[in-house]
């Protein structure tokens, strides 16, 4: 078999500028984008023979449930652990994601998306962890909407292809609308529904949506963030409503 | 904000860590929390099949004190039995507090609590979200942590690694050096006590179900400072995981909880595909060797049994070490709801859909019995007390380990979703200690002279100079690579003396070539190069434990599998034989004929065993490797006796 090329883009340090180099390694079955810069790493020289800085990347469970190896693989933002060599046209272009800064070639920091969650109150307020007894009854289809949502995770795929989502601005993005709904839904965490309603309803909140839908095609888990989207957009217009009756 | 005087660093962001975050914080501790990643990333996302606690909600006759039981007996008798109580009889409150902080545990129609069955019990004591049980309750608690973050009591440095602890010159620990690993900077942080909740050392193996962050490299650092390191040959090899080349997937008991079998053609080298293979052609070893538990035996029989078709019977599906995993006989909408998450990575994997294929899998390194000695306080009635700073405490006073990265709740064998519970158990355990340890210490780390702190930033600073310059031949890649096939192929399942000093030989052979390693970046912005090196250099001292370790006990116990030390129990031997046995001989001597066959020379062969090898092997560090001696384990709940699954 030929060997696997794969072009990849490169960077320094935040600051710095790109530049591209392309590296060779052995064809194997079952190879993913991250087990080939395992190999890579093991001789960082480029194609043209090139001894280089190792490549840096992020990665950790290596089975798409930490989120950690998020990068563009041929163009498409994706986890690279199970981005398969045998599925992917070659020669492989690997690129960080844009919309975040880049650390150092691979490796981006999406502190952000954290921070948006804790700008949503994205948690259950619970009394504390001594024996309390149980929790609340809840159906097993609530249960089931419930699960899907809270399998994000916090990847960053679906900000990576908002169009609306840019490094500069203050746009929330799908993944933390997603969240709110999550926590809303819930039957303690609905006694802060308004407060995390409001605070999708500022700048930067739900109402920036330019309604793409790009966001739920990309998403590893495939969580309907369109129809969180939705549910959020109607529940901050109500709650809009609600406030100039009570006024 | 109040004002809070005492700190507790806490190293790591999994569950056990997180857990003992959530604690300290409501005990109005200040919390730094020191992670390589943001916490959310944490290894404990990978455990999928559920959480233990015995709430017999399905009218089986299930309790804490069956759930204990299970846990010590699954563990071979190697676990201090307080603490496995303890945990037990809390294990149901654990599940109903992460249930109060959302996870979206499974519902019965009623929409109470789900459970299922896993392996080593008869009962259905497993508490699920899903397939992604771990991910779900590393949420729940991140979320939590959060919370404490956002009011100030936590601060987070992610993107950092830990080095070592600082230790003044009474032996007590007052802080711990950290690495940054964007900027390089080493640094120390000053606190009341320092909380080692660093997972487990997969990575060693190099192929493992671990993440690529479980070096074991900060519980291996603590120990080269002097911290003792407690049962390191048990190792737990899982069953069921997706061969491949960089990692071995997880594939969960769950599958097998969930009515999952394991098989292989009784032709070897069937060349047809499963489905077409009948029935009666089909070989369900499990099945028919331990018709009681079947599919359900504890992961150290299955792992063996696997490893006999295999190996000694050679029936392996296609002639290669793999065996069929089948869950077809479920409809595609139960999978999907149960399982998703699991056949989910498989399909992505392998390409193949379990729900109309069979799996392939094969056993692979999971999980660490051993880790970090800690202590504990009794009760005195055979649970723990819960205020004292003794619990999870090393052996260095003010260093506290929880979760993986200890050794005591699991014996030689841990049973399936035991870890999250353990995890969490201890983690809370380990929060309060911490604080009431904080709250008798005189002296606030403030006041510590600032010359340890900079004695220990110079050495560290010094080493990861010296590591940036080193510029041998050996790629650090490479070596770990090598460390890691010598392991898989000497420190496994079977073990063997005469295979185990040679591999004691080869890994001091790994350590000179170590030196002659080449740090093949030295740029000084997010360069991960130095940091791997330091891991590799306390991988291959873990490695001397775990290997001296399994050398030195001449004994079959759980995951630490000698056939030439099998007591080699007879087929229609009764566990129950045995309490008997030990009654009888305080009142009469004991003849042959009071038993079956060959059973009392079992039992006594038994007996002598448990009196030599019924012990903690012990880890100190003396002269560059470890000087193993024993400890007694507590064993005041239940009599040890033999295990048996069928």
């Amino acid at each position: 078999m030929k060997p696997i090329s794969l072009k990849i883009k490169r960077q320094d340090g935040p600051n710095g500028r790109s530049y591209w180099q392309t590296f060779e390694t052995p064809y194997r079955p079952f190879a993913n984008v991250i087990s080939c810069l395992q190999e890579i790493q093991k001789s960082p020289v480029t194609k043209e023979g090139k001894k280089v800085s190792p490549i840096v990347w992020d990665c950790n469970c290596l089975e798409e449930v930490c989120g950690s190896c998020t990068m563009l693989v041929n163009g498409r933002v994706r986890q690279a652990c199970t981005a398969l060599i045998d599925n992917l046209e070659t020669p492989l272009t690997l690129e960080p994601m844009s919309k975040f800064p880049v650390v150092r070639d691979l490796q981006v920091d999406r502190s952000r998306m954290f921070e948006n969650l804790k700008k949503t109150n994205s948690w259950i307020d619970i009394d504390g962890t001594h024996d309390i007894g149980e929790g609340p009854v809840i159906p097993d289809q609530d249960r089931a909407t419930a699960y899907v949502l809270s399998e994000c995770m916090t990847c960053g795929c679906c900000l990576e292809a908002c169009p609306q989502f840019t490094l500069d601005n203050s746009f929330l993005g799908a993944a933390t609308f997603s969240q709110v709904r999550l926590f809303n839904m819930h039957p303690t965490g609905e006694t802060q529904k308004e407060k995390r309603l409001e605070a999708i309803s500022k700048e930067g909140g739900i109402t920036d949506c330019g309604n793409a839908q790009v966001c739920v095609e990309v998403c590893p888990k495939k969580i309907p963030l369109t129809d969180s989207i939705a549910e959020m957009s109607k529940e901050t217009s109500i709650l809009a409503i609600k406030k100039i009756f009570n006024r | 904000m109040k004002k809070r005087d005492r700190k507790v660093i806490i190293i790591g962001g999994g569950l056990a860590g997180l857990a003992a975050a959530v604690r300290a914080c409501e005990l109005n501790m200040s919390v730094d929390m020191i992670s390589y990643q943001p916490v959310k990333r944490s290894h404990s996302v990978c455990a999928q099949g559920g959480i233990n606690g015995a709430m017999d909600t399905q009218g089986e006759g299930d309790s804490p004190e069956v759930h204990f039981y299970d846990t010590v007996k699954g563990g071979d008798f190697l676990a201090h039995q307080p603490l496995v109580r303890d945990m037990c009889h809390q294990a149901p409150a654990i599940i109903h507090l992460l249930d109060r902080m959302g996870v979206p545990f499974n519902r019965t129609s009623e929409g109470h609590l789900q459970f299922r069955r896993f392996g080593g019990t008869l009962y259905s004591r497993t508490a699920f979200a899903g397939a992604t049980t771990g991910q779900q309750l590393v949420y729940a608690l991140d979320e939590q942590v959060r919370k404490h973050e956002s009011e100030g009591n936590v601060t987070k440095m992610e993107w950092h690694e830990y080095l070592g602890v600082v230790i003044d010159d009474q032996g007590i620990c007052r802080g711990a050096t950290i690495h940054d690993l964007r900027t390089g900077k080493i640094f120390t942080l000053r606190g009341d006590a320092v909380i080692l909740a660093t997972g487990g050392p997969g990575n060693v193996y190099s192929r493992s179900t671990n993440s690529t962050v479980c070096t074991g490299a900060a519980t291996t650092s603590a120990y080269l400072q002097g911290a003792k390191y407690a049962n390191g040959e048990f190792i737990q090899i899982h069953p069921t995981a997706i061969p491949g080349a960089d990692k071995l997937r997880l594939m969960s008991e769950s599958a097998r909880g969930e009515g999952g079998r394991i098989w292989v053609p009784k032709t070897p080298e069937d060349s047809r595909s499963p489905k077409e293979i009948p029935e009666n052609e089909r070989y369900y070893f499990l099945e028919e060797n331990y018709p009681l538990f079947g599919n359900l035996v504890p992961r150290d029989v299955a792992s063996r049994e696997i490893y006999e078709v295999v190996y000694k019977k050679k029936m392996g599906v296609g002639g290669q070490p793999m065996v069929y995993l089948d869950l077809t006989h479920h409809s595609k909408e139960y999978l999907e709801d149960r399982l998703g998450g699991i056949l989910d990575i498989y399909r992505k994997f392998t390409g193949q859909n379990p729900s109309e294929t069979p799996m392939k899998i094969f056993p692979a390194v999971h999980y660490s019995m051993g880790g970090l000695w800690v202590d504990y306080e009794d009760d005195g009635h055979g649970m723990i007390d819960q205020n004292s700073p003794r619990n999870q405490m090393t052996s260095i006073q003010g260093l506290y380990a929880a979760g993986e990265a200890d050794y005591q709740y699991h014996g030689a064998n841990r049973l399936g979703a035991n870890s999250l519970l353990s995890c969490i158990y201890s983690g809370l355990l380990v929060g309060r200690a911490a604080f009431n340890y904080s709250k008798n210490m005189d002296v606030a780390p403030e006041d510590i002279s600032s010359s340890f702190y900079e004695s220990e930033e110079t050495l560290w600073d010094n080493r990861f100079e010296g590591m940036k310059r080193m510029n041998g031949k050996v790629n650090p890649y490479s070596l770990h690579s090598e460390l890691g096939e010598l392991l898989l192929e000497n420190v496994l399942i079977v073990r063997e003396n005469s295979k185990l000093s040679s591999t004691l030989e080869k890994l001091e052979d790994i350590e000179s070539r170590f030196k002659d390693v080449k740090c093949l970046d030295t740029t000084h912005w997010s360069n991960p190069m130095p940091s791997f090196i330091n891991q590799l250099r306390c991988m291959i001292q873990l490695s001397k434990i775990i290997t001296k370790g399994a050398l030195l006990r001449d004994e079959f116990r759980g995951a630490h599998y000698k056939p030439d030390f099998d007591l080699k129990q007879p087929k229609d031997f009764d566990p129950h034989e045995y309490i008997d046995y030990l009654e009888r001989t305080h009142y009469e001597e004991v003849k042959d004929s009071d038993f079956p066959p060959g059973h009392l020379d079992y039992m006594k062969r038994f007996q002598v065993n448990n009196d030599k090898w019924l012990k903690t092997t012990v880890a100190q560090f003396k002269d560059n490797g470890p000087e193993i001696t024993y400890e007694d384990v507590n064993t005041s709940l239940m009599t040890p006796r033999p295990r048996k699954y069928d």
